[in-house]
């Protein structure tokens, strides 16, 4: 063999089976996740997934900041959802510190995670739709998940990673123009919903794509830490919203969607019924939201100087406000010792805070239970036996997100 | 209904006497201590207890405590009992120079990543563990970066000039 001939690894001509690396950088991953796929012809034989690529060791910088730096980190961890990481941390926070926060706040806290949750299951949604080879769902529903986000706007400032919300509430309060766009999204959006869904759901080609691939057992996806739409597509109703209801779910009447097969169709079914059953939520909210007159119609935070930044007038004025902002602003309010998990309903699945003080400054040990990196140990089971393009398709009806699959 | 943090402290006591210990409730979640040779056989008897049907392993999560000399690294299971609703929390501390401790594959499909990735960041050796290898970290690293003997930079640091960026 000359210098000129490629260097095949041992063994590697003789194999029966091709290896295909799907990822870290492909079109279909929808993020950096590796996939190393033996394949039989068109058969997945065996998968390996290699995970770690936008690791940003959030759980170590943690230990070195103050809780309201913490909150930029959980951003970026389901960057299609953020302000639900960023309310999941809030709460537990507020958890371990005993604040109690206004009804309001609460109100206006699930508005905004359920478009939150909106916008996460859209994505998800219409992406396994261009993975299926229909772009169009996906164009025309992007303009309704700008709303969502231009809704954040008028709340914090940011669009994508919304570092949204502060220890005991809102920075400030909601305005008109917020207001205004949540009811333009009431009035509008369940039509394009409607129309979104009539271009997928009894779609032949869709269904054949869909149905009956990447399916998972109920008994199998429980053991698998399976949480969020992927356990509930397959029959388990658990949803962290009713069974440890947070910032007054308990307030709201809502269904939970079930699936039965735990295949790809069931999983993009349950989303679809979610986003109807978010809508409702967010409608009864806002009703909340407008119930409130007078002076309570301004409360957005609740009453706890020691974390929640005072008003600039006050601190130009006032000895207090002027001492807090200093401590706020420098990370030095000691948090009290203790022990505290607190889960959300993430955009996919169970999404928890293990948080250790130990009565310092910052977390003695802060971890993310991460939904899509504990379910993406599943893939191979999923995928075992099954084609190649149903392989992809399962991989986008799992709803990964690299960031938060590293944290 | 009706399954209580007593309930399930008495039925733990019951089987396993004075083995487990420090039981507290923060926050409301009960949370008790195993000896590290116990934690699979605390685990399954949680699993497979009529009563008690803790099947879901919520969260699996590494501590490391320098200080407590002899048992300086801590595992922390979260399970869940889906029926009851009931969430519990238990530990097993282990030395940092033997630190091995069973795995929980065999029980939770969960654990496998999981454990990986306690591995990964605190250098818990889960025995039994099918693939125990790096997780998120690439495979070449040679320390396991969330133990507390790994400080973020000092943030004053002054030795850092605009040589170090580049921009000299």
């Amino acid at each position: 063999m000359s210098e000129q001939h490629i260097k095949l690894p041992e063994g590697s001509i003789e194999k029966t089976t091709t290896t295909l690396n799907l990822g870290p950088t492909h079109p279909a991953t929808h993020g950096v996740m590796q996939n190393i796929l033996e394949l039989d012809g068109e058969r997945i034989v065996s998968t390996e997934q290699t995970i770690g690529y936008i690791h940003r060791a959030f759980e170590k910088l943690a230990e070195r900041r103050p809780l309201a730096q913490i909150t930029t980190l959980t951003d970026r961890l389901n960057y299609c959802s953020s302000p639900i990481n960023n309310m999941g941390w809030h709460l537990t926070c507020e958890k371990l510190l005993g604040v109690k926060t206004p009804k309001r706040v609460d109100y206006l806290r699930v508005i905004i995670m359920e478009l939150a949750r909106i916008s996460d299951h859209l994505i998800c949604n219409s992406i396994v739709g261009v993975d299926a080879g229909a772009y169009t769902g996906f164009l025309y529903v992007m303009q309704y998940r700008e709303l969502i986000y231009e809704i954040y706007e008028e709340v914090c400032g940011a669009r994508l990673t919304t570092n949204m919300g502060r220890i005991g509430g809102f920075e400030r309060n909601f305005n008109n123009i917020a207001f205004e766009k949540i009811e333009k999204f009431l009035k509008e959006y369940p039509r394009v919903l409607k129309e979104f869904e009539n271009l997928f759901q009894r779609n032949r080609i869709f269904m054949e794509r869909t149905m009956g691939t990447g399916a998972i057992s109920a008994e199998r996806a429980l053991n698998y830490g399976f949480t969020g739409p992927n356990l509930r597509a397959a029959g388990v109703d658990y949803d962290v919203r009713v069974h440890t209801p947070y910032s007054s779910y308990e307030d709201f009447q809502f269904n939970i969607p079930v699936g039965t097969t735990g295949d790809n169709y069931d999983r993009w079914l349950v989303r679809e019924k979610e986003m109807w059953e978010s809508l409702s939520i967010i409608e009864q909210a806002y009703q909340k939201v407008q119930e409130f007159k007078g002076a309570d119609a301004d409360v957005y935070h609740a009453d706890v100087p020691e974390y929640y930044l005072p008003a600039k007038a006050d601190v130009y004025t006032k000895m207090e406000a002027l001492i807090y902002h200093f401590k706020i602003i420098m990370g030095e309010t000691d948090i009290p010792a203790g022990e505290v998990y607190q889960a959300v309903e993430g955009g996919n699945g169970e999404l928890g805070f293990y948080f250790i003080s130990d009565g310092g400054r910052t977390p003695y040990r802060l971890h993310f239970r991460r939904p899509c990196f504990i379910y993406y140990q599943a893939y191979e089971e999923l995928t075992k036996g099954s084609m190649l393009s149903d392989a992809i398709m399962t991989m986008s009806s799992l709803n990964l997100i690299a960031g938060e699959l590293d944290a | 209904m009706g399954l209580t943090n007593e309930i399930i402290k008495q039925r733990l006591t019951e089987k396993f006497g004075e083995q487990l210990s420090g039981f507290e409730e923060p926050y409301g979640m009960l949370t008790f201590e195993a000896p590290k040779e116990l934690n699979l056989k605390v685990l399954n008897f949680l699993y497979d207890d009529e009563e008690l049907k803790f099947r879901f392993m919520t969260d699996l999560a590494g501590v490391h405590y320098p200080g407590n000399s002899g048992r300086e690294l801590a595992v922390v299971y979260h399970l869940h009992n889906m029926v009851d609703n009931v969430r519990i929390r238990f530990k097993v501390f282990t030395d940092i120079n033997t630190p091995d401790i069973y795995t929980a594959t065999g029980l939770f499909s969960a654990a496998n990543w999981m454990e990986r990735e306690t591995y990964d960041f605190f250098g818990v050796n889960f025995v039994g563990h099918p693939n125990l290898k790096r997780i998120l970290n690439v495979d070449e690293m040679d320390y396991f970066p969330m133990r507390k003997e790994f400080p973020l930079e000092d943030q004053t640091r002054i030795d850092k000039d605009d040589e170090m960026f580049g921009r000299g």
